[in-house]
């Protein structure tokens, strides 16, 4: 446990509250203690955390990725590029596996999502006391360091993902064409506000399912590990050790599924309609 | 657990890391792949080719030691007939020789024998004549006997 004299829910509250910097409702501007508070601040508020550790590990992807990419790359290759390549290539398969058309943001952009959300989803895998205590110790109050776990961090990604899917369904199909994709469809066209309704929830659905699976699981991962925290000494390691193999698994399977989806969406806004 | 104004910036930082990759990452790293997809197709590739000249070869230097197996084997009978001959053609000219030889020893010999007997028979002759002479002296007159002596000599030169 990190505190002192923290009771279990405090401990639990204390692991899932976000460093959010924003206005108080007094008018000063701070650092929000408690999600209370932070709720208070409305929507102009920053969670710092959330923001350093995911461009943290984004740039260490990049770092990584780009040294791979500008290393001497034609003769035997060296471990780590053996190893962005084959990420790569999985990647790259994936991508033509669901993805017909010709885009050359495609496949770059399943890779930044792929390794993006394994590095921050991997982040759940450092025992959760770790850095908030550290974060503690020099005058941080709150860090959750999962960014996956926050929301905003999974609906930025879904609503970049949306943001490319009305660019390219309109980009592709024109305006004309993708209104049409909604409206004239499922049923015939005098039905045209019944289908444009059942067309906008199912295209406004595609990235609130994103954002929430991924959020879900994550978060849902994370409860967990500071459920098993609050154990005694002698079962932690019993639970913490199969539930962080599990894990493992559900950090790459959630980051499959998110690009995976991705390009699925992608796919279908590249494809003339029905 | 606020959506507050992270979602922007999260958002705009999650284009800017698409951008770069797409950008920076993407295609130096395609293209390094593809490269070495090529140069491995290409090793191997030659690798065979290797491999098939290796058999060429092995199969033209098969041939060419069964050449000169036939060769070295032409020439070893060529030699022995020809020894065969050689030894031949030695002992029949020594035969010949050694006939020659003999046939020149057996006249010399001959020869040694008349020329033997011609002094023999001349010294004989002398002596005869020398004694037949004492005698003669001594009794008969040389030209009386004559003709006994010529018969005598005679029936020498016979013998």
């Amino acid at each position: 446990m990190s505190g002192e004299n923290l009771t279990s829910s405090e401990y639990i509250k204390h692991h899932l509250t976000n460093l959010t910097y924003g206005q108080h409702p007094d008018g000063s501007w701070g650092i929000a203690h408690g999600s209370e508070a932070a709720k208070e601040m409305g929507f102009w508020a920053l969670n710092i955390d959330t923001l350093a550790v995911s461009i943290i590990l984004g740039s260490l992807f990049l770092y990584f990725f780009k040294k791979a990419a500008t290393a001497p790359t034609v003769g035997v290759p060296s471990g780590l590029q053996n190893f962005v390549e084959m990420v790569v290539e999985f990647v790259d398969d994936s991508v033509k596996d669901s993805f017909n058309g010709k885009n050359p943001l495609i496949a770059p952009l399943s890779l930044t999502i792929f390794v993006w959300i394994v590095l921050m989803n991997a982040m759940d895998l450092v025992p959760v006391d770790y850095i908030p205590h550290l974060g503690q110790l020099i005058g941080i109050p709150y860090l959750k360091v999962v960014p996956t776990t926050d929301p905003n961090m999974t609906f930025a990604m879904a609503i970049g993902v949306f943001f490319l899917i009305v660019f390219y369904s309109i980009k592709v199909k024109g305006p004309g064409g993708f209104f049409a994709e909604l409206a004239f469809h499922p049923f015939p066209k005098f039905l045209m506000p019944f289908n444009l309704f059942l067309e906008l929830v199912s295209l406004i659905s595609k990235p609130i399912s994103l954002a929430l699976r991924l959020f879900g699981n994550m978060y849902a991962g994370e409860m967990i590990f500071i459920l098993i925290a609050l154990l005694p000494l002698g079962a932690q390691w019993a639970l913490s050790v199969p539930w962080a193999i599990f894990h493992i698994l559900i950090v790459i399977l959630q980051a499959f599924i998110f690009m995976t989806l991705t390009i699925v969406y992608l796919s279908m806004a590249h494809e003339e309609s029905h | 657990m606020n959506i507050n104004a992270t979602l922007i910036g999260q958002t705009i930082a999650f284009f800017i890391f698409v951008w770069f990759c797409m950008k920076y990452v993407w295609p130096p790293l395609m293209a390094a792949m593809e490269e070495r997809k090529n140069k491995i197709a290409e090793g191997l590739a030659a690798g065979e080719r290797g491999q098939k000249e290796h058999e060429l070869a092995e199969k033209r230097a098969k041939e060419v030691l069964q050449e000169a197996h036939a060769e070295a084997s032409d020439i070893i009978n060529l030699a022995n007939v020809r020894a065969g001959e050689m030894v031949e053609e030695a002992k029949s000219k020594a035969t010949e020789e050694a006939a020659k030889v003999k046939k020149g020893a057996e006249a010399e010999i001959e020869q040694e024998i008349a020329s033997a007997r011609e002094v023999l028979r001349e010294q004989v002759s002398i002596l005869a004549v020398s004694a037949a002479e004492q005698i003669i002296k001594s009794e008969i007159d040389a030209s009386k006997h004559k003709a006994i002596i010529d018969d005598v000599s005679g029936k020498l030169g016979v013998a």
